[in-house]
């Protein structure tokens, strides 16, 4: 017991101790080797640029995260649509599984000057999101749907089960733990689906998103404003990561082997 | 309907070729009367677990003609086959819900379910909370919940510790002369088959057919002083005897 808790505290304090350690020695760096702040500014100016930009920083960051939440939402809803729809009708796979895979690989830094010139930027954006979110939810789904107990799908048969129930009381549940899996792979996704758009974008571009304000802040020199534009974004990486985990450790605690607490 | 009642189940010449080309029944015919315990014994691949999925529907025959009563039908998976996502209660009453009728009357039919496999404090576990014996009784009261007039066993207790599995024998018994349905046992073990049926039809392999019928007529209820009574080993010599044929004939 006594080595649990000590485990859990160190698990907490050493990456603690490690970033200040390192913020230490960054601020050390700067002042020691005399680096100009438009070359790298001290995590003190950082600070500072944090402070003073805060307005003009949260209202990127709300810009941001929205177009991350839609995007992540429709990539969810179309990736298990899709998924459903793929179990169902074996030729709807056949039809589009391969192009879902190509949209997957090819480099959405690539697609979206494409995607800016033929879509208004919000939707544009917003479409970049979608198509690196949805992949993850589909192909985990589809690995949920397709590995759901013969025998329970045999029970069902033999009840006479329809389809929805079929869909709704066995397949969709059974096939929970991977879509949850795949969501959480979307979260972080979308919101660098969403960075792209936007940077691809860049001075040119009328958003006003966080990583717009890094390629506008780039261009005036101002690294201090990028830091802290880059600092927010990674904490709201870190966020939807969080939201998600726990969404989704609370949705299967009571019954998935992943989620439940270990009884000794 | 044949004349003897309408849960008899009558299987003709019934055939089954996988379409890899595997003959797994050939043949095979017997008749199983309303309300008698019939166990199918055979060794793996014998082809008893597709007899039992052509009665049940889950599997069409290629050949031959399948009679079975009406109404509804209990199935007993080697697994327990449960819904881990749903506890106990919720997994018990699955027939119900199917069936669009999760109402009062059929909730007093789970809990009844539930009490007599012995599982009435344990409606609100989850499955992977329970040990193996108690996940097989949540399966075998979900079996019965309906009161069907056919239970279909596909070895379900295999998997099981020879502890456990005598306990849910007795049980089975129990159960069976409480509610009177027919029931189809299929099995690998002599013991086990002999405990439990009135009638033991001997199965071999490739294709599958039934080699020899031997008639148990102990007297119900058996317990444990006919598991080691001179007649119970007996019984068990002439059916293993009948076995080890089975296996020699070969195709």
């Amino acid at each position: 017991m006594k080595h649990a808790r000590q485990e859990r505290v160190l698990r907490v304090v050493v990456p603690l101790a490690m970033l200040a350690l390192s913020m230490l020695a960054w601020d050390l760096a700067v002042r020691a080797f005399a680096i100009p702040p438009y070359v790298l500014p001290g995590p003190g100016v950082v600070a500072a640029a944090l402070i003073d930009d805060r307005d003009l920083l949260w209202q990127s960051l709300l810009v941001t995260l929205t177009i991350t939440f839609e995007g992540f939402v429709l990539a969810g809803l179309g990736g298990v649509a899709l998924a459903v729809a793929f179990n169902r009708w074996r030729v709807a796979e056949f039809a589009l599984y391969p192009y879902a895979v190509i949209l997957q690989v090819t480099p959405v830094v690539a697609v979206a000057p494409l995607l800016l010139i033929y879509l208004p930027q919000p939707l544009a954006v917003l479409a970049c999101a979608w198509i690196v979110a949805f992949f993850p939810v589909l192909a985990n789904t589809t690995l949920g749907l397709n590995s759901v107990d013969r025998n329970l799908v045999a029970l069902f048969q033999l009840y006479k089960a329809s389809r929805w129930q079929v869909l709704l009381r066995l397949k969709l549940p059974a096939a929970l733990p991977q879509m949850l899996a795949g969501l959480r792979i979307a979260g972080g996704l979308s919101l660098i689906g969403a960075v792209v758009a936007e940077i691809a974008a860049g001075s040119a571009g009328a958003g006003s998103g966080l990583a717009y304000r890094i390629a506008e802040s780039g261009y005036r020199l101002n690294i201090a404003r990028m830091f802290a534009a880059l600092l927010l974004l990674s904490l709201a990486g870190v966020a939807i990561f969080f939201v998600l985990s726990a969404v989704s450790h609370l949705l299967l605690r009571r019954w998935h082997e992943s989620a439940a607490k270990q009884e000794s | 309907m044949s004349e003897r009642g309408e849960t008899d189940v009558r299987l003709r010449d019934v055939g089954k070729t996988f379409d890899n080309g595997t003959a797994a029944l050939a043949g095979l015919t017997f008749d199983v009367a309303a309300g008698k315990f019939v166990s199918l014994l055979g060794p793996s691949g014998c082809g008893k677990s597709t007899a039992l999925r052509i009665v049940a529907g889950l599997s069409e025959a290629s050949a031959g003609a399948v009679e079975r009563p009406g109404g509804s039908l209990g199935f007993v998976f080697q697994d327990p086959t449960l819904m881990p996502w749903a506890n106990v209660a919720a997994n018990v009453s699955l027939p119900f819900k199917l069936r669009g009728a999760d109402n009062a009357a059929s909730r007093a039919s789970v809990m009844q379910a539930l009490t007599r496999v012995g599982l009435s404090e344990f409606a609100d576990a989850y499955p992977r909370q329970l040990s193996g014996g108690m996940r097989m009784r949540v399966s075998i009261a979900r079996a019965l919940v309906t009161e069907p007039a056919l239970l279909l066993m596909d070895e379900p207790f295999a998997a099981l510790d020879e502890i456990t599995r005598f306990k849910l024998n007795n049980e089975l018994l129990t159960l069976w002369q409480e509610q009177r349905c027919t029931v189809i046992f299929v099995t690998h073990s002599v013991f086990e088959s002999v405990f439990l049926s009135q009638r033991i039809l001997v199965m071999a392999s490739r294709p599958g057919r039934v080699f020899a019928e031997i008639d148990i007529p102990a007297s119900y209820p058996r317990d444990e002083k006919f598991r080691t009574s001179a007649e119970y080993a007996s019984y068990c010599r002439q059916v293993s005897e009948a076995l080890a044929q089975a296996m020699k004939v070969g195709p």
